[in-house]
Formats: structure tokens, sequence, C-alpha cells
């Protein structure tokens, strides 16, 4: 089974204030929004910044680089297609603009994983209109 | 100034509670009712507020017409496991407005019984909305606790062993509780430390039961608790609070919620952690426990695998927590709240007999709900 296949009923469902972010992972951009009156950024995107309610919001593309804030490695779950592809690596990235986002990290063995570990965006092709942002350890810069 | 009325917890019930194949989710409820109404020594026509949520917004009315219950007031807010202390709260200040004079607080579930029959599936968010951020990457129930785990550990230095610790300190109280599903089956550290990797760094030991079950608690003011049949047990101070629903939004994931709920029920009660003599708090997973204690202001930041580690939470330490012995080795049909608050009541009125905590006077109640989202606390004296 390809790998759109068996994600399919856990592939985002993209709605109005998500279709930005999702049109720029097809062309290997990580968007976040920035809010233009409070000077801070967010993610998930909103329509209006979460911290002050603003609406003078605007897409602005990230580094795709940051640091592990944590991880798990998963070792049970009975739900397809993860149960196939246990033990996995789930973690949550401190991107370098200050927003936090959950990934996967491939290319990463779990005896190389470590909180604070640099990480890069890499971008996996699920379908069509789905591009799913990943990350991998990063030398040290 | 006029004094406000004092509000009291007058019954509690359980209803059957582990394995439970033979009994719906509504007669567990019903059968939980039952048992706290004839602890009051009331009957249902005594009941008119009813605080109770499920799965879906048709439980309230579901309920009440299952039970032929016509409440004048209704809550069925929705927040996970802490909801039963969140009703507490609001169960006293609907008692104090006069809106309803006998409160029933009811819960019951057969997620085990479920699971079994194969109608209950593993945790999966649905990919819509914020959701659609988190769901592709198959984070688990477990991982989610397990990402709070990690970051402990990184911060602290807090050890596998001392999560461990918690579990057998909960299950050292199952021992000395027939009516504890680990009732016969001591937990050592070591056995811990070898259960079954779910979501590293949490171990099946680490992890909650999944039982049927349900239970019940029975609210009204301290002037109608002086004739009835029980010893009240008074509500003197609550308080809740939200953080997150999706984890990557919880910013510094060592700093639960418990912390600003319960300095408002402490400060309400007019007690600090040193007065507590009997603790129970939502232990979905160990980590949840030594995030509480930290919370609630019971240790320092970073002093609570430490803590448990020395023993203070089992039998005879110095702070007794979850002496029913917890979700971790009691029952957990899904959200326990309500059994916090239950066995908090029998400490207090001094009816726990082995597991009995000495001149229990004072006890505190945390309810988390979610993923660590939201948290609900309960001062109870007596």
């Amino acid at each position: 089974m390809t790998r759109a296949a068996a994600l399919a009923n856990h592939l985002p469902v993209i709605d109005v204030e998500s279709a930005p972010f999702w049109a720029g992972t097809r062309q290997q951009k990580f968007l976040i929004r920035h809010c233009n009156t409070c000077g801070r950024s967010h993610f998930y995107p909103r329509h209006a910044c979460p911290h002050c309610w603003s609406e003078n919001c605007e897409w602005r593309p990230s580094s795709g680089r940051g640091r592990v804030y944590s991880y798990t490695v998963v070792h049970h779950n009975e739900v397809l297609p993860f149960r196939e592809m246990l033990p996995y690596i789930v973690a949550l990235i401190d991107l370098d603009e200050g927003v936090r986002v959950t990934a996967n990290i491939l290319e990463g063995t779990p005896e190389v994983m470590h909180v604070g570990m640099p990480v890069e965006v890499v971008y996996e092709r699920i379908t069509e209109e789905v591009t799913l942002p990943q990350f991998r350890p990063r030398a040290q810069t | 100034m006029s004094v406000e009325p004092r509000i009291c917890i007058v019954g509690v019930g359980e209803s059957d509670c582990g394995h439970v194949p033979d009994k719906s989710a509504l007669q567990l409820h019903q059968q939980a009712a039952q048992a706290a109404l004839k602890d009051a020594g009331l009957t249902k026509d005594d009941v008119d507020g009813l605080f109770s949520c499920g799965d879906d917004w048709t439980h309230a009315l579901q309920l009440a017409e299952y039970l032929a219950l016509h409440p004048s007031y209704v809550d069925s807010t929705q927040i996970g496991g802490a909801s039963w202390e969140l009703f507490v709260a609001h169960a006293v200040a609907a008692l104090r407005a006069g809106m309803c004079n006998v409160a029933l607080l009811v819960y019951g579930s057969t997620a085990r019984a479920d699971f079994r029959r194969r109608r209950l599936r593993d945790y999966t968010p649905l990919p819509h909305g914020p959701a659609q951020f988190e769901a592709s990457y198959g984070l688990t129930l477990v991982g989610k606790y397990a990402l709070a785990a990690r970051r402990h550990m990184h911060e602290y230095g807090t050890t596998r062993r001392q999560l461990a610790a918690v579990a057998v300190a909960m299950n050292q109280w199952a021992q000395m509780n027939p009516r504890a599903f680990h009732y016969g089956k001591p937990l050592t550290v070591e056995a811990a430390l070898k259960s079954r990797m779910i979501a590293d760094p949490l171990r099946q030991a680490d992890c909650c039961l999944r039982t049927d079950g349900g239970g019940a608690v029975i609210l009204t003011t301290a002037e109608r608790a002086r004739d009835l049949r029980t010893k009240p047990v008074e509500v003197l101070g609550t308080g809740a609070a939200l953080s997150h629903l999706h984890m990557a939004q919880w910013a510094d994931m060592t700093d639960l919620v418990a912390a600003q709920s319960g300095r408002r029920a402490l400060e309400q009660a007019g007690v600090t952690p040193k007065d507590v003599d009997v603790l129970q708090v939502y232990d979905a997973f160990t980590i949840l426990v030594l995030l509480t204690l930290e919370a609630l202001g019971f240790c320092g930041r970073g002093e609570s695998g430490s803590l448990a580690e020395s023993g203070a939470l089992g039998p005879g330490g110095a702070l007794p927590t979850n002496t029913d012995g917890g979700g971790l080795a009691c029952n957990q049909p899904g959200m326990r709240g309500v059994f916090l608050l239950v066995e908090a009541v029998l400490q207090l009125r001094g009816e726990c007999g082995p597991r009995q905590v000495p001149n229990a006077h004072v006890a505190l109640c945390n309810g988390t709900g979610g993923y660590l989202s939201s948290c609900a606390t309960v001062v109870l004296g007596a």
C-alpha cells in the first residue's frame, strides 16, 4: 500500500484558514503567520493573531530550522498505518522564529535523539494536495 | 458582610467497577447515583440539580430521561476527567444561589467492556481544524504524556525509576482496597521498569487502567445536611483553569495549570499544602502525578521525582496520595474525576478501614482532563 493510501484517514482536511500553509508546503516552503501589530509569530495558522487578536497578520516563510523541545518514541499504536511503522519518533520542534511544530523525525534513530537537537524541515509529498512537513537532524552550526 | 451558605458533600457512591461486561453505561450511572442517595438518606425525588457529562451533547438529556429526573438546574460541561471537580465548583455556586437544593454529580462508563467488544477504538484524532497539524504524525494518547515526561526528565533529571515509584505507591494503596482492580497484584519498581514500552519514556506500568465503573456525589447546603445521616464534608475551596488542547500549544510542558486552579482553591479554603492530610490527584500517567505535586506546591519545581522516590505518596508516607489506588491501580473508566471526590470523602469520614489515613481533616482533589489540558481543584474539610 502506498503511504498516501495508508495515511488516507489521517491526512489534513485543508480548510480556508489552512489552505495557504499547505500551498506553501507543496512548494517546499514552511509558512508561518506573523502579526504586524504585536510583532509575534504563531503556529498553527489563525486568521487573527492569538496573542493580541489583531487581524493585521501576514504569511512569512520560516527558515525551517529549529530544535527539538521534546520527543517520544512510539512503540505501541494499534491504528493503521502507524502500527506498521513502529517504532517511530514524534517530536515537538521549536523553530528559530519562535513557534512550535509537531512532526516525525525522519532519518533519525532513537539513539541519536535528544532534547535540544538541531533539526531542519524536509517535505514529504503524500498526495497531489498534501505535502507534509517532516524534520531530520542537521549538523550543529 | 453577608455570610455565604456553606456547602457540603452528604453522600457518595460507586457502581460495580472493574470488569463489568453485564451492565450498560447508563445502568452504572443509575447504580452509582442510587448508592450515593442511599448513603445520604435521600431519594431521587430530592434531586433537582444534575451534573454529568459524556461523549456528546445528548448526554445530559439521555441521562435525565433514563433516570426520569426533571432537574431545575443542569450542567454538562465537558473538560475531560477534571469535569467532576469543575462540577463541584458549579454546584456550590448553584446551591448558594438557590438554583437547586440537592445536586447530583454522576458518572458511568463501560470503557473496558466497549474496548473488548471493539466498540471503542484506540484514540485517533480526526484531521480537521487545528488537529490537521498533528493528526498525520501518529501521536498517541500515551505519546502526548510521554512528551511531557521527556521534557521533565530533560529539565530536572527526573528518572524512569522515579516515575515507577509513583506507580508502585498507587499499587501499594490498592493492596489495601479490595475494590481496586490491582488488589492482590503487587508491583515492584523492578517489575515496573521491565513492563512493556508504550511510548518512550512511558511503559505499561506508567499508564492507567482501562476499567468499567461509575461514581456519584451528592451536595447540599450545610443547613440541609444537619438533618441527614452522614457526617457532612464541607467544600472549602474550588478552582479551575484551562491550558491547551494540542501539545504544541503548551508553552512550558513542566507547568501544569493546577498551579492556577490549586492556588485559587487553597486561597479560598484558607489552607496551604502543609495543611492537606490526604491528596487525591488525577493519575492517568505517572508523569501527571509528578507535575501535579509541583504545580500544587507540595514540593518545588523539579523536586517531585525525589519526593515520590522517598515513599512519601504511599501508605505510611508524609503525603498519602490516591489512597484508593488511583487510576493506576484502582479503576479508570475514562474520566475518573468523580472517584477522587468519593475517596476523599470516605477518608474525611474515617470510613476507609485498613487504608484509613489517621486524623484526616483536610483533603485536596485535583482533576486533570484531556492531554494535561485542564485542571480543577477542590479542597474539602471535615
